[in-house]
């Protein structure tokens, strides 16, 4: 039975059912309040949910139960008194030390936790980095919208934020530096190109080639194999290489999953076809997906956060929504695929979870 | 004192009481002290910049009022989301 946790416009849906097959709600949490990203804690089970009301800001809510009562985190605010305000909160990561979680959110901040997601404290020396006041937010505003630990090392971690690039630590947050070498912002003149204005989409590491990160950026699909320090464009073998997000299958370090839109002008399947791209050579060729997916009159939108997996291999499952509210699933790493749900809100973030 | 008027979700934050009294000389002193009396409050109304979210509207005997709008002890003062949404 696979859980998947559906952050929509109009509040979290949970979703169990097999791959394969139509799932079913099993709960529906903060109704008429747009969730943007849910997860649960695979240390503790605890769910965790960002949710953004227009009216009283973003917050970070937990439950062990979706149906149960919801409790507010404690400590997901900017410091009080500046000119800046926490705008929303775009994902919300396990570390890799028990109870560490991490959230990142606009304006470009991450916030850690110890205790598993009860209290959070901003990471200052991010909040404080010198060169803060170049960022440029990207048309989603200045998100911290990837958060990737490095397995088995709570001191190393890497970020992006649309649309201040990559940013690394290798001292569990004290200090941060850029790894943004080999990307190239074709939004921006050539002289540029050492700007603050990267936007990088989306960022995952191959779980197990730690080294090794594959990026959806804002045109062009890129891999490091330096720790992100530095990219490789590898989106040649794409029909388009803009797209919003990437996932990997954890046991292969070769592999990546891209959902390609036409262009940044047009920000929809292209063609009215749905394709699941996948490469299990590092980027050098790309196999289009497309087993049923919808192939005429299909002109969909998949946000960053909104495709995910869950185990690895040939049973490697995936799952997607969109904004016109289905979300489709694969239980054989993208071979075939089949509707899981439809006729929900637009879907901001799917997570699927065990 | 000035009197405080919440309703729904602020309502509930704030111990379940629709009315507060609370001393202060402008909105922005009279938010601030309910956050301080009511902590689950802190962040619902006011940002971090002490301003107040931009889909809350402030009534001040009921005229639309900003954290600069003086009251008195004899205002009464709600606190209401905006109507808004999509």
């Amino acid at each position: 039975m696979t859980e998947l946790l559906v952050g929509t416009k109009k509040g979290l849906f949970v979703l169990e059912g097999e791959p394969g097959a139509e799932f079913e709600i099993k709960a529906r949490a903060f109704a008429g309040e747009p969730v943007e990203y849910a997860m649960r804690d695979p240390g503790s089970g605890r769910l965790l949910a960002s949710v953004t009301s227009a009216f009283y800001g973003p917050k970070i809510w937990h439950a062990q139960d979706p149906a149960g009562e919801w409790e507010q985190a404690r400590g997901i605010a900017l410091p009080e008194g500046g000119d800046a305000a926490l705008e929303r909160i775009w994902t919300i990561v396990a570390g890799e030390g028990d109870g560490t979680l991490y959230a990142g959110g606009d304006p470009g901040v991450l916030f850690q936790s110890s205790d598993g997601g009860s209290t959070w404290e901003l990471n200052r020396a991010l909040w404080e980095h010198p060169t803060r006041p170049s960022w440029q937010p990207g048309g989603g505003g200045l998100c911290l919208h990837s958060i990737v630990p490095w397995p088995g090392d709570p001191d190393r971690l890497a970020l992006a934020i649309s649309a201040a690039g990559v940013w690394l630590t290798e001292d569990g947050g004290s200090s941060w530096h850029q790894g943004n070498e080999g990307l190239a912002a074709r939004y921006l003149p050539d002289e540029a190109s050492e700007s603050n204005s990267l936007c990088v989409h989306r960022l995952h590491r191959a779980a197990r080639r730690p080294e090794r990160l594959f990026m959806q950026f804002h045109g062009g699909v890129y891999r490091s194999d330096d720790a992100g320090q530095s990219w490789t464009e590898i989106g040649a073998g794409l029909p388009s290489d803009f797209g919003f997000p990437i996932v990997l299958d954890p046991a292969d370090p070769d592999s990546a999953y891209v959902l390609p839109l036409t262009a940044d002008t047009d920000r929809v399947t292209a063609n009215g076809r749905v394709g699941v791209y996948e490469t299990r050579d590092a980027g050098a060729n790309w196999t289009e997906r497309t087993e049923g997916l919808p192939q005429e009159n299909a002109y969909l939108t998949v946000l960053r956060q909104a495709l995910d997996g869950r185990g690895e291999g040939a049973a490697l499952e995936l799952y997607f929504g969109t904004t016109t509210g289905e979300v489709y699933g694969s239980g054989d790493a993208g071979a075939s695929w089949s509707g899981a749900a439809s006729h929900l809100p637009p879907v901001y973030s799917v997570r699927a979870t065990v | 004192m000035a009197r405080v008027r919440l309703r729904g979700a602020l309502k509930k934050l704030a111990d379940g009481r629709s009315e507060h009294a609370i001393d202060g000389e402008t909105v922005g002193e009279l938010l601030r002290e309910l956050e301080r009396d009511q902590p689950a409050m802190g962040g619902w109304i006011l940002d971090e910049r002490g301003l107040i979210r931009r889909h809350i509207n402030v009534f001040v005997n009921g005229e639309g009022g900003s954290e600069d709008t003086p009251v008195s002890p004899q205002d009464q003062v709600d606190v209401l989301p905006a109507i808004s949404g999509g």
